[in-house]
């Protein structure tokens, strides 16, 4: 199976124009960029997809050891920019796929322009020891593990088989793909540890690719301290903070999360 | 009854009287609150207010909602709620833990739609917030159960595997000039032991003896009369060389066991010779082997007696049969011939297309390709288990 129908790629705008890719964050799927990426379709040739055990990716592609880290997950994008054959890359990554970003771009500089990093976090636990401010207690990733638990509990025997793939019931696919924020609970938890606990400062002075980082007011997720370190330890970046405020400026302000990338973008060209 | 347009009902009075708007808001059986899109409280009623032991002047206009959860929830507010909200309108049974003025968690489910203006912007988050103390403890327990038996299944399933393995021969001996193959593929995700088994063995010097049968049934007790099968087959196997006498044997020994249950089962000694294998076969019940000739003619050999462990008196047949160099027996299971696909069954002529298409193949490729032309008709799901056992004459060495 290829990379674009594992990942369930969409692609619109212009056809030879050059390429964007939204990633989307821990807890929902592509559909998170439905307000954003359409308004780069003019000048880009957008690039949407599902990372594996969310939305319509085939979560059978999912691998326990792989995706234990992020690094699995950046494979899965330069398999996708591989299968299109995409250069020159906006990689727009919302969440965990900011960091998700800088990874593949870090595994391969040459496919990459820029990178948009919509509430990044290197590191979400607190590091005592470098006197790190990540936002969170070990114990509250554990609670939160706990909490998909508890909400995953009606979902896991309603939804699992349609995420599956259940050949004998097509219409089970087809309402899937109607509905959003649908994961694979079991994936969604292992993603969950995968992001939480991941430590990806020292990935940051690596990136030799411009980016911006956007970072929203009072964003619980990722704080304004850890956008800022974002920006500190990133050799080449812009630090923006947008008015909007939660951790979802794609959903919450699609307008001026748009304005800024495209600010951004103008300016560097 | 009133008639239409007439006075008020005493009904609707009553309703006014005692379920004043204001009260149904106030002390309604749920928390109810109102957010701005960002979460900022700007309502809040007194059920909430006494449950979680805040004071309005605390909540409107200076926390937001998703700042009253536990900070692991804060985590699925904003990567689910919020999203959910966003993109469809409502969210429903979310669970979460309120953090109460006294800093206890009080565990909830919410509900919450969001309320647009005109232009079709976010004006409000309206979420109605419901004690579920008993039923997250419920839930816990349930989780904790399904958990367990997660594990159980795995467990039965190693068990399963490991019980079914010891019911195979682990690898199939080497044979000088006769060429032996064997697949087996278990029913369904493989968590039932089945009742199909082979059995290749050295009786002596030169002489093998080879079974293959279908116990009734699955699981646990046909397991047993599994085992029973292959050591009373081998164990009968060096006191009498007719392998009618050998079924024989076996037919008695079901019957004497307190297992309610019976079989069929094939048995045949091997013997290779200078021209190729003598076979001498019994059949208790079971699909006659079938012989494909170095011609490609494939036909069926031997005679059909009566199951094993049911019917006295017990018929059986002895039939001999000689194997030139390359040519094959092959014998195999009824969930071969009766794997399904829609109502259709594999049947007896996929069968022999699936053995004329690898007539050259060593006997253990020839198995393997019957066993996985069977599997695949039924899309993998297999609904019985399915043996194949081939025996080819090959060339002797040692001669």
């Amino acid at each position: 199976m290829s990379a674009r129908t594992r990942h369930n790629v969409k692609v619109s705008g212009v056809a030879d124009g050059q390429p964007m890719v939204f990633a989307h964050g821990f807890g929902c799927d592509q559909h998170m960029w439905r307000h954003v990426a359409p308004q780069f379709e003019d000048r880009y040739r957008v690039v949407l997809f599902d990372h594996v055990g969310a939305g319509g990716a085939d979560a059978s592609a999912y691998d326990p050891q792989r995706h234990a880290d992020l690094s699995g997950y950046a494979e899965d994008v330069l398999a996708i920019l591989d299968d299109l054959d995409l250069r020159d890359v906006v990689f727009v990554g919302h969440s965990v796929s900011a960091m998700i970003g800088v990874l593949a771009a870090n595994a391969a500089p040459e496919r990459f322009a820029h990178l948009v990093l919509v509430g990044p976090s290197p590191r979400y636990v607190d590091d005592p020891a470098t006197g790190y401010v990540g936002g969170f207690a070990r114990t509250d990733i554990d609670e939160l593990l706990d909490s998909l638990g508890s909400n995953y509990l009606g979902w896991s025997t309603a939804m699992a088989p349609a995420i599956v793939g259940n050949p004998d019931r097509p219409e089970l696919g087809a309402e899937l793909t109607e509905s959003f924020c649908r994961a694979d609970p079991e994936i969604q938890r292992r993603f969950a540890e995968a992001t939480f606990l991941s430590d990806n400062r020292a990935d940051l002075a690596a990136v030799r690719v411009p980016c911006l980082v956007l970072q929203c007011s009072d964003d619980i997720i990722a704080p304004t301290e850890v956008g800022r370190y974002v920006h500190e330890q990133l050799p080449d970046s812009e630090l923006v903070v947008l008015r909007a405020t939660g951790h979802c400026p794609n959903l919450s302000a699609p307008e001026e999360t748009a304005e800024v990338i495209e600010a951004y973008l103008r300016s560097a060209a | 009854m009133s008639a239409p347009g007439a006075e008020p009902t005493n009904g609707y009075v009553r309703a006014l009287v005692a379920d004043d708007p204001l009260e149904l808001y106030e002390t309604a059986p749920c928390g109810y609150l109102s957010t701005e899109a960002s979460g900022l409280i700007v309502k809040v009623n007194r059920t909430f207010l006494n449950w979680t032991g805040y004071r309005l002047d605390e909540l409107v206009e200076r926390r937001t909602f998703q700042s009253l959860l536990a900070v692991g929830d804060r985590i699925f507010y904003e990567t689910h709620f919020a999203p959910s909200l966003a993109m469809e309108g409502t969210v429903r049974e979310i669970a979460a833990n309120v953090v109460s003025a006294s800093g206890e968690r009080l565990p909830v489910l919410l509900n919450a739609v969001r309320k647009d203006d005109q232009l079709g912007g976010h004006l409000r988050t309206r979420i109605a917030v419901f004690d579920a103390r008993e039923r997250r403890a419920y839930e816990r327990e349930l989780l904790a159960e399904r958990q367990r038996a997660e594990r159980a299944a795995r467990e039965a399933r190693a068990l399963a595997e490991t019980l079914q393995r010891t019911l195979l021969p682990p690898a199939m001996p080497q044979v000088d000039g006769i060429d032996v193959g064997g697949a087996y593929r278990p029913a369904g995700d493989g968590t039932v032991v089945g009742g199909d088994f082979y059995d290749v063995f050295e009786i002596h010097d030169g002489s093998w003896g080879i079974a293959l049968g279908d116990v009734c049934g699955k699981g646990a007790s046909a397991a047993i009369v599994t085992a029973l099968a292959r050591h009373t087959i081998r164990a009968l196997a060096v006191r009498t060389s007719r392998p009618s006498d050998v079924l024989r044997g076996l037919h008695d020994a079901i019957a004497r066991s307190d297992v309610d249950s019976f079989c069929t089962a094939l048995y045949l000694t091997a013997e290779a010779v200078d021209d190729g294998v003598q076979v001498c076969l019994s059949a208790g019940g079971h699909h006659l082997p079938l012989r494909v000739r170095a011609s490609g003619e494939i036909e069926e050999v031997g005679r059909v007696g009566h199951l094993l462990g049911m019917l006295e008196p017990l018929q059986l047949h002895d039939e001999s049969v000689s194997l030139a160099p390359d040519e094959a027996l092959v014998l195999y299971t009824d969930g071969v011939i009766e794997a399904q696909q829609g109502g259709e069954l594999f049947g007896d002529d996929r069968l022999r297309q699936v053995i004329a298409d690898h007539r050259d193949a060593g006997a253990q490729e020839l198995a393997d390709a019957v066993a996985a032309a069977a599997v695949a008709f039924q899309g993998q799901h297999t609904r019985d288990d399915i043996a194949v056992l081939v025996v080819r004459a090959g060339v002797l060495a040692s001669r």
